[in-house]
């Protein structure tokens, strides 16, 4: 099973790289982009007996940085 | 006297040699090397440093991966046993990651690698890494990084200020850092993780020497030299 986690800056933190990606929009004439913030997705192949808890464990221990950022877990249909 | 100290290199590393090479000449006796994939450190150490560089690529996050490397578990019960932990730049950020120190590092405000001497301020001169200066004391290390930019909420912040735990900072702005602050020391104060990097300024010919009073400091503190 495809499982997708999205990690993402927590609103408050300062994300240099997202206002850099702004400012590229801008310079290529795209109006309308009040804000940009640049994330991380990862996606994960895993057993049927992985569960919830464990993706939750994968978050907190790893793939997040819970000082700075927010995860979400999505299941993907195979 | 004796001065057991070591330096882990993770893959990737690339100031493991220059932080071996300022802790030998400080001390006069040579550090133990130690590999990420050790699970044990060697016995009676005094003093561990995890060096600059770009461990496992900065994959992930900085510091991310070599933070939950089966060496850093071991690190991490030296340094809640009380052993000395130093980590410079790449080092301090496997320090948050791995929660020995509070607070992340973020990519610089200005988006670009600073590679510069940085001018400091010594916040804390009573630490055991930092005694050797005078409080206030302006000072010059070398800095080169591209996610140096300290991140704690206000209240993480207020507590280390009050706490006496900003043990550096900058004496201006330099990659975005929270209240400038270059340096943070944990509760205990026998750990301390910094971006700019003391190991090279060692000696005059690296262009200042003020780097080798840390080692110094730590040094005095730890065997009384």
């Amino acid at each position: 099973m495809k499982v997708r986690v999205s990690v993402s800056l927590k609103n408050g933190v300062l994300d240099p790289q997202g206002r850099a990606i702004q400012h590229s929009l801008e310079g290529l004439g795209f109006g309308g982009v009040k804000d940009v913030r640049a994330g991380r997705l990862i996606e994960l192949e895993v057993d049927e007996s992985v569960s919830d808890a464990d993706l939750d464990e994968m978050c907190k221990k790893l793939l997040a940085n819970m000082v700075i950022e927010n995860y979400r877990i999505e299941r993907v249909a195979a | 006297m004796a001065f057991r100290s070591a330096v882990i290199t993770f893959p990737g590393s690339n100031c493991d040699r220059d932080m071996a090479d300022a802790l030998e000449k400080v001390s006069g006796q040579a550090p133990h090397r130690v590999w990420h994939g050790d699970a044990d450190l060697p016995e009676g150490l005094d003093f561990i440093a995890l060096p600059g560089g770009f461990s496992y690529g900065d994959y992930l996050r900085c510091g991310a991966i070599a933070s939950r490397s089966p060496v850093m578990q071991a690190v991490i019960a030296a340094a809640n046993r009380g052993v000395p932990v130093l980590g410079v730049c790449n080092g301090f950020q496997v320090l948050t990651e791995s929660g020995l120190l509070p607070g992340a590092l973020l990519r610089n405000s200005g988006i670009r690698f600073v590679c510069r001497d940085a001018p400091l301020m010594v916040e804390n001169a009573q630490s055991l890494f930092t005694a050797g200066y005078a409080q206030g004391e302006r000072i010059s290390f070398p800095v080169a990084h591209h996610d140096g930019n300290y991140y704690a909420d206000a209240e993480t912040l207020d507590r280390l200020e009050g706490e006496g735990r900003v043990a550096l900072r900058y004496a201006e702005d330099l990659n975005g850092s929270a209240r400038r602050i270059a340096g943070v020391l944990n509760a205990a104060g026998n750990v301390l993780g910094m971006m700019p990097h003391p190991e090279r300024a060692i000696e005059p010919e690296q262009g200042g020497s003020d780097g080798r009073r840390l080692f110094e400091s730590a040094l005095r503190g730890l065997v009384g030299a």
